[in-house]
């Protein structure tokens, strides 16, 4: 069990956030997370992260909802604050490797009808790249078009997004990704609502990724493609309950471990917990 | 003296609607209300503690309660569990009211007038001038000019930033582009934008042009980059009708010579234009999603019209021709509407008229095959996977004839395997 005084504090580490991760830490993998907890409102909803990620793997992230499987990888780019823990790219904080870093958010956390067209929501892939103030340049257009032709949407370039399917939506998004050329990704849920050619090509293009010693995080629900997609697994229920290769872990017994009734007491822990703070 | 009032009315309503194209994207309409309102307390206290007048110390002053206003609704937000509009609304409210509770405990020596905060006074604005450059000019000109010079720098310079944390926040704090930073900066543009306008046009003016020529231009285009120009020429159209409008309204109706209030009609006309884009916007428009519905019925009704004489012709092989009699009756079509569908089918080149009949061709007679063998893929592949009982089978199908492309067809036919027939037992035709 953590410290719980920590959830309740912000930031109370005692080391410096940037110094370097203790001995059972490798020094340079792509991600690496050190006893890490976070909570919304008082209530715990990641307990006692520690992670280290091989490099090249196509990492499946899968677990019930409310497992924190988003929040994860949110915290780890710092998008939701951490109540302790650390967070190491490539052995230094996010924040001095934002441009390593590719994401791909849930697909209904964004207004689709937005006035932009495909090609613009490819381009917003580069601004980490531009930086701010400066315009759009053309090399960054190029990289737009050409991560489209990619995931087979460049005619649809110049189409309004609300006008997408949501499979096609959903590789727009990817071709952002693509087009923000990191070493490691985040990608949460980037198979919901698609169809089955979509989630085909989709995989097609990872892979590729993996092939050229890229790091893929994807948050998963279809259980039945587990062990055709990915290479290693994190099976998580509020804490990691299994990492590693999907052949080793991807068993009954950890599935019942994640999925199954013994894990609500953790959750009815952190319900406590956060009815503790409200008093 | 008139070319001022114009100039200062559309120098406002451009300075507001720029910025307002952010506050419609990102849902937060209301906050333009909100923080309008909430300057009240904040023009009050610049005064009090200053005893002037001078546009900075009040610029200053509101400024800083425009923003306190966007903190203290994120804060009720968050703390007190309630949607953003919700406590938007708290947080404004109060605020107001201790602005006038502040300004008429102070009346005695406060020259500030809550009906001019609300109404503005533009008719006043040629009064009070200056000389700028050997030009004179009104100050409220001068002041609203500077404001929207600085809103075109910021739009133009943080355009991107201004983009990617509308659409999609998370991905730009994963960047690094700080999207609450980016919100804080446009709740001080609207809130300085808000001030400048107060004493020309009134806040209930500011409302109506941070929200409705961004509305408007938002129905009319679908690039961020058309937009923003879109809604200022829009609000400069405001203006000047509004000046017009509130020269010869009143006496249209019939108020004799007397002129009205132009910061009131300029709300009016936007109110207007927003109607008049609402029905005539070319693809967001009630009229032209009616007429694309229409359109989509008159194409079905086709379709329907092909399908008909293919399955007349299946059971009668002489029956090669239809009277316009036949169409009605089964198709329960008027005289009109049966005109157009059967324009449209002759000019396709799918039917010929043939005395007073009409006859299918032999382009029809294939296209005519294809929709009733899609039909009937879809009834039997319904019967066999959907488990629909074969007597409810044929409405779903009839809809879904019409949408079917040749891969679903090619699917539907492996689905449904060779059995050749439907479930009522009429065969499948084979592929054209």
């Amino acid at each position: 069990m953590p410290d719980l005084m920590r959830v309740f504090g912000h930031h109370q580490n005692k080391t410096h956030p940037a110094a370097p991760l203790g001995e059972e830490h490798p020094q340079n993998a792509p991600l690496s997370i050190d006893d890490m907890t976070v909570a919304y409102h008082h209530k715990p909803v990641l307990w006692d992260i520690e992670y280290d990620a091989p490099e090249g793997k196509l990492i499946g992230i899968i677990g019930p909802n409310g497992a924190g499987k988003s929040t994860l990888i949110k915290a780890v780019m710092d998008l939701v604050p951490r109540a302790s823990g650390r967070v190491m790219i490539y052995g230094k904080p996010y924040a001095k490797q934002r441009n390593l870093v590719g994401y791909v958010p849930q697909r209904e956390s964004v207004d689709w009808d937005f006035p932009v067209n495909a090609l613009d929501v490819v381009t917003m892939g580069r601004y980490g790249k531009i930086g701010w103030c400066r315009p759009v340049r053309k090399q960054d257009k190029d990289a737009a078009l050409h991560a489209l032709e990619r995931v087979g949407m460049a005619d649809y370039a110049h189409r309004q997004i609300s006008q997408l399917s949501g499979g096609q939506q959903q590789r727009v998004f990817l071709a952002r990704a693509l087009a923000q050329d990191a070493k490691i990704y985040f990608m949460d849920e980037p198979f919901a609502g698609v169809d089955a050619g979509t989630e085909g090509a989709i995989i097609a293009i990872l892979q590729e990724l993996i092939q050229r010693g890229r790091t893929v995080f994807v948050v998963h629900h279809d259980l039945q493609t587990v062990r055709h997609y990915f290479d290693e697994l994190i099976m998580l229920n509020m804490r990691i309950v299994a990492r590693g290769p999907t052949e080793d872990v991807f068993t009954q017994e950890n599935l019942k471990k994640t999925y199954g009734g013994k894990l609500t007491l953790l959750d009815e822990a952190a319900q406590a917990l956060a009815e503790a703070a409200r008093r | 003296m008139d070319t001022w009032i114009v100039v200062a009315g559309a120098l406002s309503a451009v300075a507001c609607a720029i910025p307002g194209n952010f506050l419609v994207l990102r849902r937060m309409s209301m906050m333009g209300d909100a923080i309008s309102h909430a300057v009240l307390p904040g023009l009050a206290i610049a005064f009090l503690m200053t005893d002037s007048r001078s546009g900075l110390t009040m610029f200053i002053g509101a400024a800083v309660v425009g923003l306190l206003t966007a903190v203290f609704t994120q804060w009720v937000n968050h703390f007190g569990k309630v949607e953003e509009s919700a406590s938007m609304g708290v947080v404004f409210t109060t605020l107001f009211a201790i602005g006038l509770v502040i300004i008429v405990r102070a009346a005695d020596h406060v020259d500030l007038d809550p009906g001019c905060v609300l109404y503005g006074a533009i008719e006043l604005v040629p009064l009070d001038t200056l000389v700028l450059m050997g030009l004179e000019m009104p100050r409220v000109v001068l002041t609203l000019g500077i404001v929207l010079i600085i809103n075109l720098l910021f739009t133009v310079l943080f355009f991107k930033e201004l983009r990617i944390t509308s659409f999609d926040p998370n991905l730009a704090n994963s960047m690094g582009v700080n999207a609450n930073l980016v919100h804080y900066a446009v709740m001080s543009i609207v809130a300085v934008t808000t001030v400048a306008c107060f004493e020309s046009v009134g806040s209930i003016l500011v409302i109506a042009m941070l929200i409705v020529p961004p509305a408007i231009a938002y129905l009319l285009t679908d690039r961020l980059y058309v937009m923003v120009p879109l809604s200022a020429a829009i609000a400069v159209l405001c203006a000047v009708l509004g000046h017009v409008l509130a020269i010869i309204g009143p006496s249209l109706v019939g108020f004799g010579d007397r002129s009205t209030n132009t910061a009131g009609m300029m709300a009016v006309v936007a109110g207007l234009l927003f109607v008049v884009t609402l029905i005539f916007a070319p693809r967001h428009g009630v009229l032209s999603r009616w007429l694309h519905q229409r359109s989509l019925g008159l194409s079905m009704l086709r379709e329907d019209v092909l399908g008909l004489i293919y399955r007349l012709e299946e059971h009668d092989p002489q029956q090669t021709v239809v009277a316009p009699r036949v169409l009605r009756q089964a198709l329960g079509i008027g005289p009109l509407t049966r005109g157009i569908a059967m324009r449209g089918l002759i000019r396709a080149g799918l039917m010929r008229r043939r005395n007073r009949l009409y006859e299918i061709t032999e382009t029809g007679r294939h296209k005519a095959r294809n929709l009733v063998r899609s039909h009937r893929l879809w009834e039997s592949y319904l019967h066999r996977h959907a488990d629909v009982l074969a007597g409810h089978v044929h409405p779903t199908a009839e809809l879904l004839e019409h949408v079917t492309t040749p891969r679903m067809q090619e699917e539907l036919a492996a689905g449904v395997e060779s059995s050749g027939s439907d479930p009522h037992g009429k065969s499948i035709p084979p592929p054209v």
